[in-house]
């Protein structure tokens, strides 16, 4: 099997460390994956903005970039989602020869059919499924039983889970005040869990609520799922 | 009459003000997240639920599909009923025709219009809030009282509905009960002494105020859940009973109803009487249902009107992406599970469409060309809780950001004399042209990486940067792109 890594380009510039990690975990178990390096963006922030022409020519060129490997993994379920169902409409004919792309927990548990990755990571956590992941690549619990595997690691309930951070995009600039009240809100919820650490498996999510929880001086920190899993005994 | 929307601020300045407004936070937060918790449970009870929403989804895009056929049908069967069918290409045609039957009426009934003032009683219709027909007919002298619960606090409070199934759902009962106590006189049969804030009280009131009314009321003015062409009968679903008051006991009867309300046959009906109850008031059934086919001689009203309205349908249904709006059934569900609703409250979508379906439906039926239906397509972040609960599938999401791009696109008949956002689309050929050439973006990414350093947490405004900061810091740049990483450790 070929794998081939999708960054994405958020976490390319802005969360290197996630992709780090995802190379770190998906070796520990044993896959080989490769990163096509002249790989950019899905064009989601173009698309959703109102701007299909802008995302077309890099759905063709995902296309280009990720055809002949096996299966594309990527540590964000929104532009998973956005490559695997939006893309086929944007670039049809280009999109024949791409391969299944799966976001990093999917891609574990249905693909690698793992639950227990040999993580430790001792401390107390909540999950925020975010919108995309739960609602377009309907993940269901599977990051949850991914989390409930990890050594060390307590994981709490976070009310209103279900409940969009407020990031959506562009949105949260063109409606920053809603924007910004969901994030706090989200940030409450968080800290009422009594959680150190708030997860989620799309850092852009998380850019926003980590933005706002400094700003609000509130103690829980943001971290992507894929440095959870990828922790072990000794980076703990 | 209560206000107008016209004129209204784009969605980010209203709700932005909205945010502000605890009180109103409050009592939306409370009411939403309990008719969502009971939906949830009255949809749960059926295992059927998932196959109720693809045939419900089904039967409305055949039938809109064969409008045109499914409308002939209704105007026969009405007319062979007794009924007057009058056809209305938008919201000042309607009026005019309804303003018209009105005066018609008064003048058969040999009411003298100098010495009473002409007077409707009105069931809850958002056919008829959408096309603003109490300014209308206060316009020609003709007091239109409602007389939905909901409707009629928002009347008396001379405010503006903020939600489909629950209009003054941003008003508490203290508020109710200060508006009753101040507004009823006016109106007619004041306001008990000593009101209290209990529901029961404030009902009681209502209902003392609203029964002289329904009893000298010689025109009823509703809307319709249902049109059943098959057949050309009328159905109106609620809670109150009301609705049965208006509909039974005037002389004439006049129904505005949205052409798209078109259910092809009573098979069809039993799905929508499954789909609607529970996704709104989450129950099994409602109290009410009233069917009426045309007249009946010594039951009812002796006359009946159908106006059928367009109001920007037709063209609605001639856009590929955006006719599924037109399915919907009125139900409320997304807006009781939109985060953005429930923080923005209803006002701040400019129309008596509110909420996710409004943000939809407003741009749809409207266009694109003022400020704040241009703005509509934005006013979500796009996560999708209201596409999973529309009782007939309406993909919300996908029409939003189809309706971006046409706004992206000067409006779809190019009527924005604005072109779209010009600085916007600048910056987005400039990404897609950085994103499809590797060597310019990486030498971006080197750029910024290079000058992390002098980053700030905050930017002074203008612009969507400092729309970011405002609320939320800026994350600092690590040192290396992943890219560069993977370079040194695997390249």
């Amino acid at each position: 099997m070929r794998i081939a890594l999708f960054i994405t380009c958020v976490n390319d510039l802005v969360f290197p460390q996630t992709g780090r990690a995802t190379v770190a975990l998906l070796e520990r178990l044993g896959v080989n994956v490769e990163f096509p390096e002249q790989q950019t963006c899905c064009g989601q922030m173009q698309y959703n903005t109102g701007y299909p022409r802008q995302a077309a020519p890099l759905a063709e060129k995902f296309a280009r970039d990720f055809a002949g490997y096996d299966a594309v993994v990527a540590p964000s379920g929104s532009c998973a989602a956005f490559a695997r169902d939006v893309h086929p409409t944007l670039a049809p004919q280009a999109s024949q020869d791409v391969p299944p792309v799966y976001d990093l927990t999917a891609f574990l548990t249905d693909v690698l059919g793992v639950e227990n990755v040999g993580a430790h990571f001792p401390h107390r956590v909540a999950y925020h499924p975010t919108c995309h992941s739960s609602r377009l690549l309907h993940l269901g619990d599977r990051p949850l039983r991914l989390l409930r595997a990890v050594a060390g690691l307590d994981l709490a309930e976070l009310p209103a889970a279900e409940e969009c951070c407020g990031f959506g995009g562009t949105f949260s600039v063109k409606n920053p005040d809603v924007s910004a009240v969901m994030g706090r809100d989200k940030i409450a919820h968080a800290t009422e869990s009594g959680a150190e650490y708030l997860i989620a498996a799309d850092n852009s999510c998380l850019m926003h609520l980590g933005g706002i929880a400094r700003r609000e001086g509130a103690t829980v920190r943001t971290i992507h799922l894929a440095e959870v899993l990828a922790s072990s005994k000794e980076s703990a | 009459m209560s206000g107008t929307y016209v004129g209204m601020p784009a969605f980010p300045q209203a709700a932005k003000a909205a945010t502000k407004d605890t009180q109103l936070r409050a009592n939306l937060t409370r009411a939403t997240h309990t008719i969502r918790d009971k939906r949830a449970r009255a949809v749960s009870e059926l295992d059927d639920w998932e196959q109720l929403r693809h045939a419900g989804r089904a039967i409305k895009d055949r039938t809109l599909r064969h409008l045109d056929e499914y409308l002939v049908q209704a105007e026969q069967a009405v007319a062979a009923a007794g009924g007057t069918v009058h056809w209305a290409r938008d919201a000042a045609e309607a009026n005019r025709i309804v303003a018209d039957l009105v005066k018609q009426a008064a003048a058969q009934q040999s009411v003298n219009s100098d010495e009473h003032e002409l007077e409707v009683v009105k069931v809850k219709s958002m056919a008829t809030q959408e096309i603003g027909l109490n300014d209308a007919l206060a316009a020609e002298g003709i007091r239109a009282y409602e007389t939905d619960l909901a409707e009629l606090i928002v009347q008396l409070g001379e405010d503006l509905p903020s939600h489909i199934l629950v209009p003054a759902i941003h008003r508490n009962r203290q508020e109710i009960q200060g508006t009753f106590i101040d507004a009823m006189g006016g109106w007619g049969r004041p306001a008990p002494a000593g009101l209290t804030d209990e529901p029961t009280a404030l009902a009681g009131a209502a209902r003392l105020h609203l029964r002289e009314k329904f009893l000298r009321a010689k025109v009823g003015v509703s809307g319709a859940n249902f049109l059943v062409a098959q057949s050309g009968t009328l159905v109106v679903v609620e809670s109150e009973g009301n609705g049965r008051m208006c509909l039974t006991l005037p002389e004439t009867l006049i129904s505005v109803v949205g052409i798209e309300k078109i259910v092809p046959t009573w098979q069809d009906l039993e799905v929508f009487l499954q789909l609607l109850p529970r996704s709104s008031t989450a129950e099994r059934m409602n109290p009410y249902t009233s069917m009426w086919t045309g007249t009946t001689d010594g039951d009812g009203p002796k006359a009946f009107h159908l106006v059928l309205v367009d109001n920007g349908r037709t063209e609605t249904l001639a856009d590929e992406v955006g006719r599924q709006a037109l399915r919907c059934i009125r139900c409320s569900a997304c807006l009781n599970v939109c985060p953005v609703y429930e923080r923005a409250g209803g006002h701040a979508y400019g129309s008596a469409y509110p909420g996710p379906i409004g943000a939809i439906l407003t741009p749809q039926l409207r266009g694109t060309a003022s400020e704040l239906d241009a703005s509509l397509p934005y006013a979500s972040s796009l996560c999708g809780a209201c596409y999973e609960v529309c009782p007939v599938a309406i993909d919300i999401p996908e029409v939003l950001v189809h309706l971006r791009a046409t706004v992206v696109e000067g409006g779809r008949n190019r009527e924005q004399g604005h072109g779209g956002h010009r600085a916007e689309r600048a910056a987005m050929k400039a990404a897609t042209w950085a994103m499809a050439h590797p060597a310019a973006y990486r030498a971006a990414e080197k750029f910024a990486t290079a000058t992390r350093a002098v980053h700030p947490r905050r930017l002074p405004a203008p612009g969507p940067a400092a729309a970011w900061t405002d609320s939320r810091d800026l994350p600092r740049l690590p040192e290396q792109t992943f890219r560069s990483w993977w370079k040194e450790n695997h390249g």
